[in-house]
Parts: structure tokens; sequence; C-alpha cells
């Protein structure tokens, strides 16, 4: 099957200035190099630390920033070609949800408003049929339709959740961002707004992509599982193939450090040793090698390449034995 | 007991607001035995961050006050106490750290004379000496170049690097008690890992207790010996914390359990607990968990739990719990 989203060696650099008159300049290489394919109907997880590029991958797959070098295409278009127009009908097929709701959901708007406002925009509804489909969104996200009337602020955070995730839903997309969805909430929350991800993808056939830092999270929800770090995928693979068995040296490490809601479990951990370091001034050779505990002489010098290490399992590691 | 270190009794901090009274803590008792670390659980809202505030009367009041119980700490009653010997137990027997390293380090001072604060007031040392034994302390937390380091300001840390500064700052004067309050929530799980074992290090080597107070139940599972889970400003159940997870009693601390996405298992649906913790100004009548409780009954939406022993070391709050029942 043809996939719904190509992304070919993504790069986002930013550019911060040093001083104010502009002149030492540094680069920030939040993204720098990363390749990947969405299917239609599945979800990729995307997890790593802060600052490993993840979020902003995702915003430039809805070329909310513009890129540096390197191709999106969605459903075979590559959208950094599209013309204002063009990308605006795009913006209906792709959507995305934010992590925190209470930024992101405008407090002098009612959640009527905010959920037919997407609607408005692309006259999708008006009058009547407006209200109805607003009712019908709120009611897919387990809201009452008397909570339209209502304003953010009388909503506790899973229940804003909800609303964001309802005004996700209504240009009826193809594929949903979902940019650390439940990181902002509590334990007994999040499990709810989970089943509802899940239950809304078996329901209407969406794709997501889920970017957030909680690997237990990212595996409940995901099929298959990309890892960055440093602004670079560093593996993929399906879901219990990545958890199973993994092969890159900062997979395992992270995996490791997972604590398990377990006391009996008395895990083999590896501890990291020191700080991420800075995506101004990323390492020569392999980005992780100052923190890993196979580096070799090689490792320092050359970056490892991308590559199929088994069917379905991608790895950038020169440690890992293969093709 | 006689290594008992802290002892709260039916702790009542309420704040008094404009449309009525918020019972943020309501009733909680709980102790700890020296070197001991006892997890606080709950969701925002369950009164676990004020229980720890009310210990170190840091209650922002008004608003707030404490309204009834006792707190007793090495034999000394805290609520007794004057202010201004307050400040002799805060920062030197008694020590918290924060969730957030960023807003609880003052930005315009070096790390260094911020830890050195503390040991000039508390331990009468020279600002030289003081600050000598800041790189010491950075160097126990693991920092690189500490000499170096103690130079820094906080914004020139990352922010693993800035909780480490926050845990030598809270350890310098050996204090009997550390409440850490969400002490990894801001941090990523690799950087979790190290601050975690470094906490658990440096209780091994000055045997001091620790409050955790946390959300996250698999940090508890590592690091914690008994935990306290609470809900709607009351201990619904206390256990050691390997029964706490065999065999949970509590609906709630089941729930709570089961609703956890787990790397070593595949379910295709999560457990929900339903509903939403509700208004703590209109708390409904019997057990407060009733409203969201699978397993209610008529009787708990009037009848309200008492924290009743069911065996020994296990309290729980529930009618439904053989000798719950109070």
């Amino acid at each position: 099957m043809e996939p719904l989203v190509k992304v070919r060696n993504l790069k986002k650099y930013f550019t911060v200035q040093a001083s104010m008159f502009g002149k030492p300049r540094a680069v920030v290489k939040a993204v720098d190099g990363v390749s990947f394919d969405i299917h239609p109907g599945e979800t990729l997880g995307l997890v790593g630390e802060s600052g490993c590029g993840k979020s902003t991958t995702g915003r430039l797959i809805l070329r909310l920033l513009e890129p540096t070098a390197g191709e999106v295409f969605f459903n075979g278009r590559n959208i950094f070609d599209a013309s204002a127009a063009e990308m605006r009908n795009l913006r209906r097929e792709m959507q995305i949800i934010f992590q925190d709701p209470y930024a992101s959901l405008n407090p002098r708007m009612t959640v009527g408003q905010i959920v037919a406002e997407p609607l408005r925009v692309f006259n999708l509804a008006a009058g009547a049929e407006l209200e109805k489909r607003v009712r019908e969104l709120l009611s897919c996200v387990g809201l009452a339709g008397y909570h339209a009337r209502r304003y953010p602020h009388e909503f506790s955070g899973g229940q804003r959740q909800r609303v964001g995730i309802a005004r996700a839903l209504a240009t009826n997309p193809k594929l949903i961002i979902c940019d650390e969805p439940v990181s902002a909430l509590d334990v007994s929350i999040q499990s709810q707004v989970l089943n509802l991800l899940k239950d809304l993808q078996k329901e209407f056939g969406f794709t997501y992509l889920f970017i957030a830092h909680g690997l237990n999270v990212v595996k409940h929800v995901s099929d298959r599982v990309g890892v960055m770090y440093l602004g670079q995928l560093v593996e993929l693979a399906g879901d219990d193939e990545l958890y199973g068995a993994p092969l890159h040296p900062y997979t395992r490490a992270l995996l490791s450090a997972v604590p398990v809601p377990d006391p009996k479990v008395k895990k083999e951990r590896i501890i990291l040793t020191g700080d991420v370091p800075s995506p101004v001034n990323p390492p020569d050779g392999c980005r992780f090698h100052t923190r890993c505990f196979r580096c070799m002489e090689v490792c320092r010098r050359r970056p490892p390449e991308f590559r199929e290490a088994r069917p379905g399992h991608w790895v950038a590691c020169h440690a890992v034995e293969g093709d | 007991m006689d290594n008992l270190l802290l002892n709260v009794e039916d702790l009542k901090t309420h704040f008094f607001l404009d449309d009525g009274v918020v019972p943020a803590v309501d009733g909680v008792s709980f102790h700890l035995r020296k070197g001991e670390t006892l997890a606080v659980v709950g969701e925002s809202g369950s009164g676990k961050s004020i229980t720890s505030l009310s210990i170190m009367r840091l209650v922002p009041a008004p608003p707030g006050r404490i309204v009834g119980g006792r707190i007793t700490f090495a034999g000394e009653d805290l609520l007794a106490k004057s202010e201004k010997e307050m400040r002799d137990v805060r920062g030197n027997r008694i020590s918290m750290i924060f969730q957030e390293p960023m807003t609880s380090l003052n930005p315009v001072y070096r790390v260094g004379d911020q830890i050195a604060e503390s040991l000039v007031l508390h331990k009468r040392m020279k600002k030289k000496e003081a600050l000598e034994q800041a790189v010491e302390m950075l160097r126990l937390t693991g920092i690189p170049s500490p000499e170096k380091r103690v130079r820094d300001f906080p914004h020139q840390m990352s922010g693993g690097m800035r909780q480490r500064v926050m845990i030598a700052m809270a350890l310098c004067c050996q204090p009997e008690l550390l409440i850490a309050d969400e002490p990894t929530t801001a941090l990523d799980v690799t950087i979790q890992a190290q601050i975690l074992e470094l906490m658990q290090e440096l209780q091994r080597q000055m045997n001091t207790s620790i409050i955790l107070i946390t959300h996250d139940l698999a940090v508890v599972a590592e690091v914690a010996d008994r935990a306290v889970v609470m809900y709607c400003g009351k201990v619904v159940e206390e256990a050691p914390v390997a029964e706490l997870f065999e065999n949970p009693l509590h609906p709630y601390t089941r729930g709570l359990l089961n609703s956890i996405p787990r790397l070593d298992e595949n379910v295709d649906r999560l457990f929900m607990i339903d509903g939403v913790v509700p208004n703590m100004l209109r708390l409904p009548p019997g057990c407060a968990f009733a409203p969201r409780c699978p397993e209610a009954r008529e009787h708990c939406r009037e009848t309200a739990p008492r924290l009743t022993r069911v065996a020994p070391g296990r309290l729980v709050s529930c009618l439904l719990v053989e000798g719950g029942a109070a």
C-alpha cells in the first residue's frame, strides 16, 4: 500500500542570534535528516527525550514550520511545493492535538465555537446543520450537547483535551498528529483519553502520528515506533519488535530506564552517564557516541547509516550486526 | 516504635475561599521511621502537596490554615513551634525538593552561593568554608567538574543538573527528613533513573528519611518502602509497597494500578476510572470515591468510611473491604 505520508531527509535548523547585532550565529539542528513513512490507518509512535526534535518533526509534517531541506509527501503530493491556497485545503486532511489543553483553547470562545471553527473556516456546515454537527462531535468524544455553551475554564484538563480532540475531528481528517496528548493529564484521566483515541481510530480509520516521551504510553497506542536522538531517527520498528528486541544502544538504555510499576521486578538498568549534548554543537560521528556503552573507534569518526538491519527494522548504529 | 521520626495525626489543612471551604487535607494520619522512604501517592487535587507543605508549615495563609491535628517530628510538636523556631528546622532538619528546579532556584545567584546560604545560616560556617562544602556536595551528586560548576547560574545548567543542585542544597545540612515533591516529574526518563539512583545512594550514606510525593506508581514501586494513597484530601489506603502492588485493597488503588499502560503487557483497552475528581467545594456525602467507584453500593454514598487497620501495616478506608467498615 502506498504510504499516506512520506518523509524524506527532512531537516530543520533554527538560527539563534548570539548578540544583539546578530554577528556570531549559532545553528540549532533540531531535525537533521529524518526519513520515514506513515501508512494509512496505522499509528506511528515517535519517542525521544526533550529536545530530540520529535515535536519539530510533527510541525514540519503539517508545514506549520518551513523546512531547511527535505520533502514531505502527503498522499503523493510534496506539501512544501503547495501554494497557500492548496495548503489550506490540505490542512483539512491533517489536524493536530496539542499537549497543553489549557493553552491550546481560546479562553474567550465557548466550546461550541471552538469545535465549530474548523467547520466554518472550510464552509463544511452552517446554521442548524452546524449546530447538529458540533453536538455530534462532542458526543463522539464523550461530552454532552450542553457543554457547547460553556467556556474552557469550566472544564477539567481531561475534558479540555476531549474538546481539542473534537476540534481535530471536525474536518474529518485523514492524519492526526498527537503531540504529547496525555502528558499533562492524571493517570486515571490519561487512560480515558488513550482509549478514546483508539476507539475513534477504529470508528473513523484515522492515521495517527503519536509523539510522546512516555515509552509505555507510546507502546500502548502504536503499531510502529521510531526513536529519535538529537534530531535524528536512530531506530524504527514494529511495536513488539522495538520493545522486545531493541537493537540501538540508546533504545536499550531508554527502555531500561523506564520504571516498572511492580516492586518484584528488579531490572538490569543501563544508566546513561551525562546529559544529552547540545544540538547547537552535536558530536561528530554517531551523535550518541559520547554516552554510548558500546562505543567503538569508528563511531567517533563516521555517522552510521540508517538502514534496514532486519525486515521492517531500521537502525542507525555501527555496533549492530546485519547485512 | 523507637525509631519513629515523624508522626502525622489527623492533620486538617483547609482553604477558606470566597465560595466555601476546601478541605484540601482532611484528617490525614501516617508515620515515618528513620531511614525509611514513604511514598505519598495521588492525582492532582488529592492533597499530597498540601500535606507536605503543612509539615514544613509553608501553607499559603490566607487562604490556607492548619485547622487540626498534630505533627510530631523527632519528639517535638511542629505545630506548636513559632515561625522563628520553624526557620531552624526548615532546610536544616527537614528539607524539600520541588518539582520544577528552574522556578525553585534563584536565577540571579550562582548555584554555589545558593547551596552555601543554608550552611552559613544553619551551620554557622564561614562563607569560604561553606563554598568548599558546596563543591563537595555537587561532587557527591555527580556533577562533573564541580569546582567550575559551583560558579554557574541556574540557566547555564540542564534540567537534570539543576535537580542535582536542588538535591545538593537540600542535603547539605544533612537533614533527618527530606521531602521530595515530584522530584523527577519534569525530567526525561534516562535522567529520572539517574536522579532516583542518586537519592537512594545518598539516603544510604546519610540515613535520611524520605517522603516521596508523586503521582507515578512506577516510581513508587522502584524506590519506596511503604506507600500512602490519597484521594480528595484523605488517605484511602496505606501499605508496604510490595503488598500494595500485589494486593491493592481500595478500588481506587486498583483502578490506578490497572490504568497504567505497561511495557511488558499488550492490552487493547486500558482500564478506566470513569468520571472526574469531584469538586472539593461540594464533596459528595459518604465515600468521596463512590461516584467513580465501579463497586460502590448504596451505603457507600451515605456513610463515609474510616481508615481502619485490616492487617499488620495495612490500612484501608472502604466499606466494601472486610473489617474496613468502622
